[in-house]
């Protein structure tokens, strides 16, 4: 066993515990964005596809790095962009003159009860 | 090491520090989108830094850069078109689809490196060998699982599960295959041996999804992301690339952490739904509105004077209103309702809508603020002082029995809806929900019936109340 895979090893286990510690804190409000966002994150892998470009030589090996190239970038563009548009929607207050009627509602209701 | 080769992944490790920061910082809605632009940064920095390892190794051809630049630009435009037009409701597919081009290009890259490195002087490391089994065999059978589950999700394919006799017996033949390819790869390089392992990989990929009934979609997807970082953070084994490491794990936590909890909340083990405990669907038999003894009906006008005169309600929207696409309706009839001094939140059930948190995406789309959906450890106590329920949609999450033993649902976390005061069901039949099971909450003295299309309801209610109260 060499060293490098053994580090690779190390890094695995260490990044899995540090995503279940801070995923575990997510609401569940956000789980749809948050799917969507490690969905994005997983787009990393246009790196690899970028490497076999850069490698190869071969024809087959051309419509791999193609075809990779091409589903990472669909990957990672549409990931973020829609991530985007979701997380746009979060609003703490509507943007309708409605709040203070529903803010008036609550607290009438908070001294009935 | 030379001196490049270190700065390049110490700047890799800054990009995965990035993806991190990024995820911490969708702990808060408030802080979210802050949190995408830090993830998004860190895609940023690892693009560049690979683009100057490129050009510093000096290898590349003018094919080369032509293959890649061409597909990334047909792929991200794809990308960027589908993330613009996509619709809320279809959310779950886009999501889909991406864990399949995922995982399609991290099968891809291990495909290539064993050609690329298998005809070369040396041959292949076993240990690595045995990583770009995992990668190709995990990349497969996402790529394929996942494209049949977007396909049930957008009704191209039937979401009713699809059965044949034998399907259990293909699937062992198929993971033999596999597993008995694989091992002579290791034992012997071999290129065949390895297209074998992709092959079944991709069936297998096929047969595990297409089984499984539409209401399982939150629970499909969530371990489909999660395969697909798994797959990726293979690849980076196999390539030697710490970012691809480090973001794989932190997407395979992530969709394993979502998993867990949707199959909690759906009330089966993980294990269960791996080894195809799936089968019942989603498909509601029709039963005869009103059929049943002790079911009382309610009209739309009743309906409205008793939403309108509450203190309290609180809505549980389901599966039901995501399929009628009615979030915009309910909206529309929570301000009404809150322009008449009612008190509306919403409770929103794990497994509500199509995929996790999939619900509270589209009622924020219709402009409903975040701070009133309620998850359901939070609004449970809060229907003992509810005026009214307004279940929309939603069945089996709201079913008392599941707080007895000895039924189908035993021991599922639901909504304690049959706590408030009283309660409208608006609902298309008396058909059961995906455990098949009667819901007791529907005969209820305390609950009315409303046998109505969410989407037709919603709107004959708002109406109701802006004329009859108006």
């Amino acid at each position: 066993m060499s060293t490098a895979l053994l580090t690779d090893l190390v890094i695995f286990v260490l990044s899995l515990w540090v995503g279940f510690e801070v995923i575990s804190k997510v609401p569940a409000t956000l789980h749809t964005p948050l799917m969507s966002a490690a969905n994005s994150i997983h787009g990393i892998i246009l790196v690899g596809a970028m490497l076999i470009a850069a490698t190869t030589n071969s024809w087959i090996g051309y419509v791999i790095a193609f075809v990779a190239a091409m589903f990472a970038s669909a990957n990672v563009v549409g990931g973020y962009v829609v991530t985007g548009r979701m997380l746009k929607m979060f609003r703490k207050r509507p943007t309708a003159p409605a709040a203070p009627a529903a803010e008036a509602a609550a607290s009438r209701n908070g001294q009935a009860s | 090491m030379s001196g490049f080769s270190f700065a390049t992944q110490l700047i890799y490790v800054l990009a995965a520090s990035c993806f991190v920061l990024g995820l911490h910082l969708m702990n808060t809605p408030a802080t979210a989108r802050r949190g995408n632009q830090f993830s998004m940064a860190g895609m940023a920095i690892a693009i560049a830094t690979t683009l100057a390892l490129i050009v510093h190794a000096g290898v590349i051809s003018a094919t080369g850069w032509t293959v890649m630049l061409v597909g990334a630009l047909i792929g991200g435009g794809v990308g960027l078109y589908a993330a613009r037009t996509v619709q809320m409701t279809a959310m779950p597919q886009l999501v889909s689809m991406f864990n399949a081009v995922g995982g399609g290009a991290a099968a891809l890259v291990a495909i290539h490196d064993y050609i690329h490195v298998a005809g070369a002087a040396g041959g292949v490391a076993e240990s690595t060998t045995v990583f770009t089994l995992l990668d190709v065999i995990i990349g497969s059978v996402t790529f394929t699982g996942s494209i049949i589950a977007a396909g049930k999700l957008q009704g191209v394919i039937t979401s009713a599960p699809v059965t044949f006799p034998g399907a259990r017996a293909v699937n062992l033949v198929l993971g033999a295959l596999a597993v008995g390819a694989g091992g002579y790869v290791i034992a012997t390089p071999s290129l065949l041996g390895l297209w074998i392992v992709v092959v079944a990989a991709l069936a297998f990929g096929v047969l595990m999804v297409i089984p499984i009934g539409g209401a399982d979609m939150p629970v499909v997807i969530s371990l489909l992301n999660a395969f697909t970082g798994t797959a990726v953070a293979m690849a980076g084994f196999v390539i030697g690339n710490w970012a691809l490491i480090i973001a794989g794990a932190l997407v395979g936590a992530s969709g394993g952490i979502l998993t867990k909890l949707m199959a909690d909340a759906m009330n089966r083990s993980i294990r269960n739904i791996i080894l195809g405990g799936f089968g019942t669907g989603d498909t509601a038999v029709a039963v005869l509105p009103g059929a049943g003894a002790g079911v009382t009906a309610i009209a739309a006008d009743d309906a409205a004077i008793q939403l309108a005169y509450a203190g309290k309600v609180i809505i549980v929207p389901g599966y039901g209103l995501a399929a009628a696409q009615a979030q915009h309706e309910v909206a529309e009839l929570a301000d009404e309702l809150e322009s008449h001094g009612v008190d509306v939140s919403y409770a929103i059930h794990p497994v509500a809508g199509r995929m996790p948190g999939h619900m509270n995406v589209l009622l924020a789309e219709a402009n409903v603020p975040y701070p009133l959906l309620k998850e359901m450890d939070d609004v449970n106590p809060e229907f003992a002082r509810t005026d009214v329920a307004l279940v929309i949609g939603a069945n089996d999450v709201t079913n008392p029995a599941a707080r007895r033993s000895g039924t189908a649902i035993s021991g599922m976390p639901i909504l304690d809806v049959d706590q408030a005061k009283s309660i409208i069901v608006i609902k298309r039949s008396m058909g059961h929900g995906y455990a098949g099971i009667d819901n007791e909450l529907y005969t209820n003295p305390k609950t009315s019936m409303y046998f109505a299309d969410a989407k037709t309801a919603l709107g004959d209610l708002t109406s109701a109340v802006k004329t009859l109260v108006g």
